[in-house]
């Protein structure tokens, strides 16, 4: 298990450096370079970027400097909002985008798992293909037309829940984690189920089954802890599509996260917030499949070597 | 595969409905975006401001835009900018993706080590940022997009070649091309890269409908496609801006656009089950 650990980090760590070493070169070969740009920048933030990114010394000293910022979380200043350090609306933005995506996994997994174990235990009944077949549905459909068409529905035609915002009015935050969880929840149900059919067709079920456990007790404390594996190993992928979902869910229901900061800043050229949250979403990423990792190996043994 | 066999996978693939039924559809929409130039009712950029938004009618069948464009054409041609993105990228992907992992499960040893972690470094490299800063900072270019999903898109499928290759080349045959004095790279190309072509046309098909998502993605966010051209995407993006007075604007695309996507999942899995029947799951 140790070195699983070391394995996994020695890979996480070239990664995260490649990251970072694209996206800076990306940003620094911007056509007519990202720094000297035709809108005029307000001198504040032109002597803060000076200061912090040494414009006039060698790319090479730049990037060390700017790496050796981001180890003490030191992304910069922004661009476009004076006065504000990407730090800063990073961590504005970071708060609610974790609540998004955390009500969406949540819902993801209750649905997902209860479909899905219903549907190993009852193969081939309507309890089986009527979610399996809603799921292929939930794949199927994007969440930019999933969250369009639910507030079309819901929030015009029907006036049942707000059509925007986070925590502003009550029933709000129902939309967003819908559109956002919907798919995970369908992966979810599908993976349960593969990954409890395979489990409950072994050997010690039958002879857990044999010992005359209760059914319940068979299901839960001896299946479930294999059948999840896949669950957990997808957890890490699907938080990395989370916070890709993140931008355009926020981007239709008006949230105030870090996914609408970031295409905000796509969309306005703030070079240096795209830089920091470029960098700060890949680490989210390349953290969470490491974790989901390790887990998935914590509870099935044969994925350790 | 010998012929017999692709006749099987045939007879497999015409049994299972769903797949049968998707293939009509896409052959349908591949048949309708190339000839679009010749039957769309209307320019895709001609504005009819007098007329505005105005719901399906016996003139514009799908009804017209804020700006008084045909819907039906924007859709027609937008399937093209989709449907070309979709196609062209997952070329893209397929080249470099089956030529990396033919090289490297034929090689073997240190190459195959270092091809293989190179691939396992940028998997996990979270690639929808990359394609996102590619937009903003060398401009919203149709090509460099599709290049970009492209060429980010390939590593899976290195991977199944690979996978598929180093079990190839220990069968006799591979040997036997070799005793005769066949070149590696006559090897690579006559004898392994026309085996693996099962799952590589699988995976395929599977690719297609996730990048046509991904150039729906940046045209919704505003990053892809820019008007007047048009894409699936972008108008989705003008339908949820307006669909509170304009359902039409929302309805109709996003209903072709899953129906395409449903359609090239289907043939995905049944493709899975015609080619490749020992990973179907039933």
């Amino acid at each position: 298990m140790f070195s699983l650990i070391l394995r996994r980090i020695g890979i996480a760590i070239p990664v995260l450096l490649t990251v970072i070493t694209l996206t800076f070169l990306m940003v620094h070969s911007a056509p007519g370079g990202p720094f000297d740009e035709e809108r005029a920048v307000s001198p504040e933030v032109l002597i803060k970027l000076n200061e912090k990114y040494n414009l006039d010394q060698p790319l090479s000293v730049q990037y060390f400097d700017y790496l050796s910022g981001i180890l003490v979380g030191d992304f910069g200043p922004s661009f476009r909002y004076p006065g504000r350090s990407v730090t800063e609306l990073i961590s504005i933005g970071l708060p609610v985008t974790f609540e998004l995506a955390l009500y969406s996994i949540l819902f993801a997994l209750a649905v997902g798992l209860l479909a899905g174990i219903l549907g190993a235990l009852k193969p081939n009944t309507p309890l089986d293909y009527i979610p399996m077949s809603t799921a292929m549905i939930g794949i199927c459909i994007p969440s930019i037309i999933l969250g369009p068409s639910l507030i079309l529905i819901f929030g015009i035609w029907l006036e049942w829940v707000p059509v925007s915002g986070w925590g502003y009015m009550p029933g709000d935050k129902l939309l967003p984690t819908l559109t956002l969880g919907t798919a995970y929840a369908a992966y979810c149900a599908r993976l349960t189920r593969g990954g409890m059919l395979e489990i409950l067709n072994q050997d010690f079920i039958r002879t857990a089954r044999a010992k005359g456990l209760s059914e319940t007790r068979v299901v839960i404390v001896h299946a479930l802890r294999g059948g999840l594996t896949p669950v957990i190993a997808f957890l890490g992928p699907a938080m990395a599509g989370l916070l890709a979902g993140s931008f355009v869910v926020e981007t239709i229901f008006g949230i105030p996260g870090l996914g609408r900061f970031y295409v905000e800043a796509a969309f306005n050229r703030d070079y240096t917030m795209i830089l920091g949250s470029s960098i700060f979403f890949s680490f989210l990423i390349i953290f969470f499949n490491l974790i989901s990792d390790l887990v998935a190996a914590a509870l099935n043994p044969r994925l350790r070597d | 595969m010998n012929n017999n066999s692709w006749k099987d996978a045939l007879d497999r693939l015409v049994s299972n409905k769903l797949s049968f039924v998707g293939s009509l559809y896409i052959l349908f929409i591949i048949f309708l975006a190339l000839i679009t130039p010749l039957i769309a009712p209307y320019d895709y950029a001609y504005q009819n401001l007098e007329l505005g938004p105005s719901p399906p009618s016996f003139d514009h069948w799908l009804g017209t835009d804020t700006l008084g464009r045909d819907l039906l054409t924007r859709m027609m041609y937008g399937s093209r900018v989709s449907l070309m993105v979709g196609f062209l990228a997952t070329i893209v992907a397929l080249t470099i993706g089956v030529t990396w992992g033919t090289v490297a499960g034929f090689s073997g040893g240190k190459t195959d080590t270092i091809m293989m972690r190179i691939v396992d470094i940028l998997y996990g490299i979270p690639f929808i940022i990359f394609v996102i800063l590619l937009m903003v900072i060398f401009g919203r270019n149709l090509i460099l997009l599709f290049m970009a999903i492209g060429a980010v898109e390939w590593l899976t499928m290195a991977r199944i070649v690979r996978s598929q290759v180093m079990s190839l080349s220990k069968q006799e045959f591979i040997l036997a091309a070799e005793a005769m004095g066949v070149s590696k790279l006559g090897i690579i190309y006559k004898h392994l890269i026309p085996n693996t072509i099962g799952p590589v046309i699988v995976y395929a098909t599977l690719t297609v409908p996730q990048i046509m998502l991904l150039e729906a993605f940046l045209s919704f966010l505003g990053l892809g496609v820019q008007a007047p051209l048009s894409s699936w995407g972008l108008l989705i993006r003008d339908g949820a801006v307006s669909m509170e007075e304009y359902w039409w604007l929302l309805i109709f695309p996003s209903l072709a656009f899953s129906l395409t996507l449903f359609s090239l999942n289907f043939i995905g899995d049944g493709l899975r089950d015609a080619l490749d029947p020992r990973t179907s799951d039933s």
